[in-house]
Protein backbone atom coordinates (compact mmCIF):
# COMPACT_ATOMS: atom_id res chain seq x y z
CA UNK A 1 0.00 0.00 0.00
CA UNK A 2 0.99 3.36 -0.97
CA UNK A 3 1.56 5.67 2.15
CA UNK A 4 0.67 9.38 0.25
CA UNK A 5 1.08 12.53 1.87
CA UNK A 6 -0.74 16.12 1.16
CA UNK A 7 0.63 19.39 1.26
CA UNK A 8 -1.29 22.14 0.62
CA UNK A 9 0.72 25.20 0.16
CA UNK A 10 -1.68 27.88 -1.59
CA UNK A 11 -0.76 31.50 -0.61
CA UNK A 12 2.23 30.70 1.27
CA UNK A 13 5.87 32.86 1.76
CA UNK A 14 8.75 31.75 0.76
CA UNK A 15 10.32 29.67 2.28
CA UNK A 16 7.26 28.04 3.39
CA UNK A 17 6.51 25.70 0.90
CA UNK A 18 9.76 24.15 0.12
CA UNK A 19 9.69 23.37 4.27
CA UNK A 20 6.43 21.66 4.25
CA UNK A 21 7.26 19.44 1.30
CA UNK A 22 10.71 18.60 3.36
CA UNK A 23 8.54 17.89 6.16
CA UNK A 24 6.29 15.80 4.41
CA UNK A 25 8.97 13.94 2.71
CA UNK A 26 10.33 13.05 6.28
CA UNK A 27 7.21 11.61 7.17
CA UNK A 28 8.21 7.69 7.65
CA UNK A 29 7.28 5.20 4.85
CA UNK A 30 5.84 7.85 2.73
CA UNK A 31 6.28 6.99 -0.84
CA UNK A 32 4.15 9.77 -2.77
CA UNK A 33 2.83 13.24 -1.85
CA UNK A 34 0.64 15.82 -3.49
CA UNK A 35 1.18 19.15 -3.32
CA UNK A 36 -1.18 21.68 -4.02
CA UNK A 37 -0.16 24.95 -5.19
CA UNK A 38 -1.28 28.09 -6.99
CA UNK A 39 1.91 30.12 -7.83
CA UNK A 40 4.61 29.30 -10.43
CA UNK A 41 7.76 30.76 -8.36
CA UNK A 42 6.71 27.85 -5.12
CA UNK A 43 5.95 25.33 -8.09
CA UNK A 44 9.72 25.95 -9.81
CA UNK A 45 10.96 25.92 -6.10
CA UNK A 46 9.59 22.59 -4.99
CA UNK A 47 10.10 21.00 -8.14
CA UNK A 48 14.04 21.96 -8.02
CA UNK A 49 14.12 20.95 -4.27
CA UNK A 50 12.71 17.67 -5.09
CA UNK A 51 14.64 16.75 -8.03
CA UNK A 52 18.12 17.52 -5.86
CA UNK A 53 16.44 15.21 -3.45
CA UNK A 54 16.16 12.73 -5.95
CA UNK A 55 12.47 12.42 -6.27
CA UNK A 56 10.40 12.34 -9.42
CA UNK A 57 8.34 14.92 -10.13
CA UNK A 58 4.65 15.16 -12.22
CA UNK A 59 2.43 18.47 -12.83
CA UNK A 60 -1.04 18.15 -12.71
CA UNK A 61 -2.75 21.20 -14.04
CA UNK A 62 -5.87 22.58 -12.30
CA UNK A 63 -8.30 25.56 -12.36
CA UNK A 64 -7.57 28.86 -11.93
CA UNK A 65 -3.66 28.61 -11.62
CA UNK A 66 -4.06 25.93 -9.20
CA UNK A 67 -2.24 22.83 -9.80
CA UNK A 68 -1.10 19.60 -8.29
CA UNK A 69 2.40 18.26 -8.37
CA UNK A 70 2.65 14.82 -7.58
CA UNK A 71 5.95 13.53 -6.04
CA UNK A 72 7.60 10.16 -5.84
CA UNK A 73 10.41 9.07 -4.51
CA UNK B 1 10.69 18.60 -14.82
CA UNK B 2 12.31 21.21 -17.35
CA UNK B 3 12.27 24.81 -16.72
CA UNK B 4 9.70 26.82 -19.33
CA UNK B 5 12.58 29.61 -20.15
CA UNK B 6 15.90 30.21 -19.23
CA UNK B 7 15.33 33.38 -16.64
CA UNK B 8 13.29 30.92 -14.62
CA UNK B 9 15.93 28.17 -14.66
CA UNK B 10 18.70 27.31 -12.65
CA UNK B 11 21.33 30.51 -13.67
CA UNK B 12 18.53 33.02 -14.22
CA UNK B 13 19.47 35.11 -11.64
CA UNK B 14 23.11 35.56 -12.97
CA UNK B 15 21.31 37.63 -15.42
CA UNK B 16 19.69 39.86 -13.13
CA UNK B 17 22.87 40.24 -11.06
CA UNK B 18 24.90 40.82 -13.92
CA UNK B 19 22.75 43.24 -14.78
CA UNK B 20 22.02 44.80 -11.72
CA UNK B 21 26.19 44.51 -11.20
CA UNK B 22 26.76 47.00 -14.64
CA UNK B 23 23.69 49.15 -14.28
CA UNK B 24 23.67 50.48 -10.74
CA UNK B 25 26.80 51.29 -10.70
CA UNK B 26 26.38 53.52 -14.04
CA UNK B 27 23.37 55.32 -12.46
CA UNK B 28 26.32 56.36 -9.74
CA UNK B 29 28.73 57.66 -12.66
CA UNK B 30 25.24 59.65 -14.12
CA UNK B 31 25.26 61.25 -10.59
CA UNK B 32 22.98 58.70 -8.38
CA UNK B 33 24.78 59.23 -4.39
CA UNK B 34 28.06 56.95 -3.58
CA UNK B 35 27.37 53.30 -3.69
CA UNK B 36 23.87 53.69 -4.37
CA UNK B 37 23.37 53.19 -7.94
CA UNK B 38 20.47 50.90 -6.52
CA UNK B 39 19.47 51.32 -2.78
CA UNK B 40 15.64 49.93 -2.20
CA UNK B 41 15.46 51.33 1.78
CA UNK B 42 17.79 54.85 1.14
CA UNK B 43 15.41 55.37 -2.07
CA UNK B 44 12.12 54.36 -0.21
CA UNK B 45 13.18 56.76 2.76
CA UNK B 46 14.11 59.11 -0.19
CA UNK B 47 10.52 58.76 -1.22
CA UNK B 48 9.24 59.15 2.36
CA UNK B 49 10.96 62.60 2.04
CA UNK B 50 9.43 63.92 -1.16
CA UNK B 51 6.50 63.20 0.02
CA UNK B 52 6.49 65.00 3.65
CA UNK B 53 6.55 62.42 6.16
CA UNK B 54 9.85 63.08 7.48
CA UNK B 55 11.77 66.49 7.00
CA UNK B 56 15.52 65.56 7.00
CA UNK B 57 16.32 68.40 4.29
CA UNK B 58 19.13 66.59 2.59
CA UNK B 59 17.52 63.03 1.36
CA UNK B 60 14.06 64.03 0.06
CA UNK B 61 13.55 62.70 -3.92
CA UNK B 62 10.89 60.69 -5.93
CA UNK B 63 13.54 57.83 -7.35
CA UNK B 64 12.65 57.27 -10.42
CA UNK B 65 14.42 53.57 -10.12
CA UNK B 66 11.47 52.36 -7.38
CA UNK B 67 8.65 53.14 -10.04
CA UNK B 68 10.93 51.01 -13.12
CA UNK B 69 11.17 48.22 -10.45
CA UNK B 70 7.15 48.05 -9.86
CA UNK B 71 6.16 48.88 -13.23
CA UNK B 72 8.90 46.33 -15.27
CA UNK B 73 7.72 43.68 -12.91
CA UNK B 74 4.21 44.30 -13.63
CA UNK B 75 5.03 43.86 -16.94
CA UNK B 76 6.82 40.87 -16.72
CA UNK B 77 4.34 39.08 -14.86
CA UNK B 78 1.63 40.52 -17.67
CA UNK B 79 3.56 38.60 -20.09
CA UNK B 80 3.86 35.48 -18.54
CA UNK B 81 0.08 36.02 -17.33
CA UNK B 82 1.90 35.47 -13.47
CA UNK B 83 -0.25 38.86 -12.73
CA UNK B 84 -2.25 37.63 -9.63
CA UNK B 85 -4.21 40.12 -7.81
CA UNK B 86 -3.96 38.40 -4.09
CA UNK B 87 -4.27 39.38 -0.31
CA UNK B 88 -4.99 38.26 3.22
CA UNK B 89 -1.71 37.15 4.75
CA UNK B 90 -1.38 39.11 7.91
CA UNK B 91 -1.25 42.58 6.42
CA UNK B 92 -0.67 44.79 9.52
CA UNK B 93 1.95 42.60 10.84
CA UNK B 94 3.70 42.74 7.49
CA UNK B 95 3.79 46.81 7.96
CA UNK B 96 5.25 46.51 11.08
CA UNK B 97 8.01 44.02 9.63
CA UNK B 98 8.58 46.84 7.01
CA UNK B 99 8.93 49.61 8.85
CA UNK B 100 11.22 47.75 11.79
CA UNK B 101 13.07 46.39 8.52
CA UNK B 102 13.85 49.92 7.53
CA UNK B 103 14.86 51.40 11.14
CA UNK B 104 17.74 48.40 10.59
CA UNK B 105 18.49 49.41 7.67
CA UNK B 106 18.88 52.99 7.89
CA UNK B 107 21.21 52.81 11.21
CA UNK B 108 23.60 50.27 8.65
CA UNK B 109 22.58 52.85 6.14
CA UNK B 110 21.46 50.49 3.15
CA UNK B 111 19.56 47.50 2.12
CA UNK B 112 21.41 44.23 1.09
CA UNK B 113 21.76 45.34 -2.38
CA UNK B 114 23.26 48.52 -1.76
CA UNK B 115 25.27 46.33 1.28
CA UNK B 116 26.54 44.37 -2.13
CA UNK B 117 26.96 47.40 -3.63
CA UNK B 118 29.25 49.20 -0.97
CA UNK B 119 31.46 46.23 -1.07
CA UNK B 120 32.00 46.21 -4.67
CA UNK B 121 32.75 50.09 -4.69
CA UNK B 122 35.67 48.81 -1.85
CA UNK B 123 33.62 50.11 1.20
CA UNK B 124 34.78 47.61 3.87
CA UNK B 125 32.16 48.56 6.56
CA UNK B 126 29.76 46.85 4.18
CA UNK B 127 31.45 43.65 5.34
CA UNK B 128 29.86 43.71 9.30
CA UNK B 129 26.80 44.81 7.96
CA UNK B 130 26.70 41.70 5.31
CA UNK B 131 27.40 39.46 8.77
CA UNK B 132 24.87 41.19 10.50
CA UNK B 133 22.27 39.83 7.66
CA UNK B 134 23.28 36.69 7.40
CA UNK B 135 22.89 36.37 11.03
CA UNK B 136 19.21 37.91 11.23
CA UNK B 137 18.54 35.47 8.71
CA UNK B 138 19.41 32.95 10.27
CA UNK B 139 17.28 34.16 13.52
CA UNK B 140 14.56 34.13 11.06
CA UNK B 141 14.92 30.44 9.25
CA UNK B 142 14.75 29.32 12.90
CA UNK B 143 11.57 30.87 13.51
CA UNK B 144 10.29 29.38 10.43
CA UNK B 145 11.20 26.11 11.08
CA UNK B 146 9.60 25.79 15.10
CA UNK B 147 6.02 26.99 12.37
CA UNK B 148 6.28 30.74 12.43
CA UNK B 149 3.79 31.40 9.71
CA UNK B 150 1.83 34.71 8.52
CA UNK B 151 -0.81 32.75 6.78
CA UNK B 152 -2.08 32.54 3.32
CA UNK B 153 -3.04 34.96 1.22
CA UNK B 154 -5.81 34.67 -0.92
CA UNK B 155 -6.92 35.38 -4.71
CA UNK B 156 -8.29 38.99 -4.59
CA UNK B 157 -10.43 41.58 -6.93
CA UNK B 158 -7.95 43.76 -9.59
CA UNK B 159 -7.88 46.62 -7.34
CA UNK B 160 -5.52 44.93 -4.67
CA UNK B 161 -3.15 44.71 -7.16
CA UNK B 162 -3.35 47.63 -8.88
CA UNK B 163 -2.41 50.05 -6.15
CA UNK B 164 1.37 49.68 -6.29
CA UNK B 165 1.08 50.46 -9.82
CA UNK B 166 -1.10 53.08 -10.24
CA UNK B 167 0.79 54.94 -7.12
CA UNK B 168 3.91 54.08 -9.17
CA UNK B 169 2.07 56.05 -12.13
CA UNK B 170 1.13 58.71 -9.92
CA UNK B 171 4.70 58.85 -8.52
CA UNK B 172 5.92 59.53 -11.85
CA UNK B 173 3.85 62.21 -12.81
CA UNK B 174 4.59 64.10 -9.33
CA UNK B 175 8.42 63.81 -10.24
CA UNK B 176 8.11 64.86 -13.99
CA UNK B 177 6.33 67.95 -12.92
CA UNK B 178 7.71 68.82 -9.61
CA UNK B 179 5.01 69.72 -7.67
CA UNK B 180 5.48 72.31 -5.74
CA UNK B 181 3.97 75.37 -3.43
CA UNK B 182 7.12 77.52 -3.81
CA UNK B 183 10.40 77.61 -2.17
CA UNK B 184 11.75 79.52 1.20
CA UNK B 185 14.16 82.03 1.89
CA UNK B 186 17.07 79.21 1.73
CA UNK B 187 15.94 77.73 -1.39
CA UNK B 188 14.17 74.29 0.49
CA UNK B 189 11.07 73.31 -1.13
CA UNK B 190 7.66 74.13 0.59
CA UNK B 191 5.49 71.03 -0.60
CA UNK B 192 3.94 69.04 -1.19
CA UNK B 193 6.59 67.33 -2.63
CA UNK B 194 9.99 67.70 -1.36
CA UNK B 195 13.22 67.94 -3.40
CA UNK B 196 16.29 68.12 -1.54
CA UNK B 197 18.97 70.76 -2.52
CA UNK B 198 22.03 69.13 -1.23
CA UNK B 199 22.45 65.92 -0.02
CA UNK B 200 22.20 62.80 -0.94
CA UNK B 201 18.46 63.65 -2.17
CA UNK B 202 19.61 66.10 -4.81
CA UNK B 203 22.10 63.84 -6.81
CA UNK B 204 20.61 61.65 -8.97
CA UNK B 205 20.66 60.26 -12.00
CA UNK B 206 18.40 61.71 -15.22
CA UNK B 207 15.11 60.85 -14.43
CA UNK B 208 14.75 58.61 -17.86
CA UNK B 209 17.81 56.28 -17.00
CA UNK B 210 16.96 55.85 -13.72
CA UNK B 211 13.43 54.93 -14.85
CA UNK B 212 14.98 52.53 -17.69
CA UNK B 213 17.20 50.66 -15.49
CA UNK B 214 14.19 50.50 -12.75
CA UNK B 215 12.33 48.87 -15.54
CA UNK B 216 14.90 46.33 -16.62
CA UNK B 217 15.59 45.34 -13.17
CA UNK B 218 12.24 44.46 -12.25
CA UNK B 219 11.50 42.67 -15.44
CA UNK B 220 14.69 40.60 -14.99
CA UNK B 221 14.21 40.37 -11.22
CA UNK B 222 10.68 39.28 -11.52
CA UNK B 223 11.24 36.45 -14.06
CA UNK B 224 13.85 35.51 -12.35
CA UNK B 225 12.69 35.85 -8.63
CA UNK B 226 15.51 37.29 -7.62
CA UNK B 227 15.84 38.19 -4.10
CA UNK B 228 18.83 39.03 -1.72
CA UNK B 229 17.49 37.88 1.04
CA UNK B 230 16.64 33.95 -0.51
CA UNK B 231 19.23 33.98 -1.45
CA UNK B 232 21.56 33.70 1.91
CA UNK B 233 17.87 31.91 3.42
CA UNK B 234 17.69 29.26 0.62
CA UNK B 235 21.48 28.01 1.28
CA UNK B 236 20.32 27.71 4.98
CA UNK B 237 16.68 25.97 4.50
CA UNK B 238 17.67 23.36 1.71
CA UNK B 239 21.22 24.16 0.48
CA UNK B 240 19.56 25.78 -2.53
CA UNK B 241 21.94 28.02 -4.29
CA UNK B 242 20.51 29.24 -7.52
CA UNK B 243 19.55 32.90 -5.61
CA UNK B 244 23.28 32.63 -4.03
CA UNK B 245 24.66 32.18 -7.76
CA UNK B 246 22.78 35.93 -8.35
CA UNK B 247 24.18 37.94 -5.62
CA UNK B 248 27.69 36.25 -5.96
CA UNK B 249 27.47 37.53 -9.66
CA UNK B 250 25.85 40.85 -8.77
CA UNK B 251 29.03 41.59 -6.45
CA UNK B 252 31.48 40.36 -9.56
CA UNK B 253 29.82 42.46 -12.46
CA UNK B 254 29.55 45.61 -9.60
CA UNK B 255 33.39 45.38 -8.52
CA UNK B 256 34.63 45.15 -12.27
CA UNK B 257 32.22 48.14 -13.45
CA UNK B 258 33.14 50.00 -10.66
CA UNK B 259 36.43 49.40 -11.42
CA UNK B 260 35.77 50.10 -15.13
CA UNK B 261 34.41 53.72 -14.01
CA UNK B 262 37.02 54.15 -11.60
CA UNK B 263 34.86 54.33 -8.24
CA UNK B 264 36.25 51.31 -6.56
CA UNK B 265 37.69 52.91 -3.51
CA UNK B 266 39.10 50.22 -0.89
CA UNK B 267 38.94 51.33 2.54
CA UNK B 268 37.15 52.14 6.02
CA UNK B 269 36.86 55.56 6.10
CA UNK B 270 36.06 58.26 3.53
CA UNK B 271 33.54 56.25 2.38
CA UNK B 272 30.29 57.69 0.62
CA UNK B 273 26.98 57.71 2.68
CA UNK B 274 28.90 55.26 5.20
CA UNK B 275 27.68 54.31 8.68
CA UNK B 276 31.52 53.37 10.53
CA UNK B 277 30.28 51.94 13.68
CA UNK B 278 30.52 47.96 13.09
CA UNK B 279 28.05 47.18 16.06
CA UNK B 280 25.67 49.68 14.84
CA UNK B 281 25.84 47.88 11.40
CA UNK B 282 25.85 44.60 12.52
CA UNK B 283 22.69 44.82 14.76
CA UNK B 284 21.02 47.12 12.12
CA UNK B 285 21.33 44.93 9.44
CA UNK B 286 20.73 42.02 11.89
CA UNK B 287 17.14 43.75 12.18
CA UNK B 288 16.88 44.40 8.78
CA UNK B 289 18.05 40.31 7.55
CA UNK B 290 15.35 38.68 10.20
CA UNK B 291 12.13 41.57 9.31
CA UNK B 292 13.12 40.46 5.95
CA UNK B 293 12.99 36.78 6.25
CA UNK B 294 9.86 36.92 8.24
CA UNK B 295 8.21 38.84 5.69
CA UNK B 296 9.34 36.39 2.99
CA UNK B 297 11.54 38.68 1.36
CA UNK B 298 14.27 41.60 0.45
CA UNK B 299 12.76 45.11 0.08
CA UNK B 300 13.60 44.99 -3.37
CA UNK B 301 11.74 40.94 -3.64
CA UNK B 302 8.76 43.16 -1.70
CA UNK B 303 8.54 45.71 -4.89
CA UNK B 304 9.07 42.86 -7.96
CA UNK B 305 5.72 40.89 -5.72
CA UNK B 306 3.86 44.26 -5.43
CA UNK B 307 4.39 44.67 -9.08
CA UNK B 308 2.65 41.23 -9.85
CA UNK B 309 -0.17 42.25 -7.29
CA UNK B 310 0.40 40.90 -4.41
CA UNK B 311 -1.09 43.28 -1.56
CA UNK B 312 0.51 42.22 0.86
CA UNK B 313 3.99 42.79 0.05
CA UNK B 314 2.26 46.42 -1.25
CA UNK B 315 1.44 47.11 2.57
CA UNK B 316 5.10 46.00 3.80
CA UNK B 317 6.39 48.76 1.14
CA UNK B 318 3.88 51.21 3.05
CA UNK B 319 5.21 49.82 6.53
CA UNK B 320 8.95 50.81 4.95
CA UNK B 321 7.76 54.05 3.91
CA UNK B 322 6.16 54.71 7.94
CA UNK B 323 8.95 53.02 9.27
CA UNK B 324 12.04 55.39 7.34
CA UNK B 325 9.87 58.90 8.21
CA UNK B 326 9.86 57.29 12.45
CA UNK B 327 13.61 56.58 11.75
CA UNK B 328 14.48 60.40 10.96
CA UNK B 329 11.92 61.80 12.59
CA UNK B 330 13.14 59.77 16.20
CA UNK B 331 17.06 60.41 15.01
CA UNK B 332 17.34 56.44 14.85
CA UNK B 333 19.10 56.97 11.47
CA UNK B 334 22.61 56.49 10.94
CA UNK B 335 25.15 58.10 9.34
CA UNK B 336 29.02 59.32 8.11
CA UNK B 337 29.51 60.16 11.70
CA UNK B 338 28.23 56.73 12.99
CA UNK B 339 24.89 56.26 14.82
CA UNK B 340 22.24 58.21 15.39
CA UNK B 341 21.11 59.07 19.70
CA UNK B 342 18.51 56.66 19.24
CA UNK B 343 19.30 54.27 16.90
CA UNK B 344 20.59 51.51 19.23
CA UNK B 345 16.93 52.26 20.74
CA UNK B 346 14.64 51.85 17.55
CA UNK B 347 16.98 48.53 16.93
CA UNK B 348 16.36 46.98 20.28
CA UNK B 349 12.49 47.94 19.69
CA UNK B 350 12.40 46.40 16.50
CA UNK B 351 14.25 43.27 17.47
CA UNK B 352 12.07 42.93 20.36
CA UNK B 353 8.73 43.15 18.04
CA UNK B 354 10.46 40.41 15.57
CA UNK B 355 11.23 37.86 18.60
CA UNK B 356 7.67 38.45 19.72
CA UNK B 357 6.22 38.10 16.32
CA UNK B 358 8.71 34.81 16.21
CA UNK B 359 7.13 33.41 18.65
CA UNK B 360 3.48 34.39 18.25
CA UNK B 361 2.19 34.14 14.57
CA UNK B 362 1.90 30.49 13.96
CA UNK B 363 -0.79 28.03 12.19
CA UNK B 364 -2.36 31.63 11.04
CA UNK B 365 -5.64 30.33 8.72
CA UNK B 366 -3.10 27.48 7.66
Amino acid sequence: MMIRASVDVRGLSCPQPVMKVKQAMLIDGVQLIEVLTDDETSRENIIRFAESRGWSVSLIEGEDQVSTLEITR
Amino acid sequence: MRSKSFLTSLYGPIITGVAVGILAPLLVHYGNPGNMGICVACFTRDLAGALGFHRAAAVQYIRPELIGMILGSMLAALLYKEFKPRSGSSPIIRFVLGAVAMIGALVFLGCPWRALLRLAGGDWNAIIGIVGLASGIFIGVQFLKSGFTLGRNRPSSKPVGLVMPVFAIGLLILLIFKLQFGKDASGNTLGPIFFSSTGPGSMAAPILLALAVGLIVGYLAQRTRFCTVGAIRDVMVTGDKRLLYGIIALLVAATGMNLLLGQFKPGFSGQPISQPEAMASYLGMLLSGLAFTLAGGCPGRQFFLSGEGDGDSAVFIMGMIAGAAISHNFNMAGSTAGPGPYSYAGIGIGLAICIILGFTMKNSNA
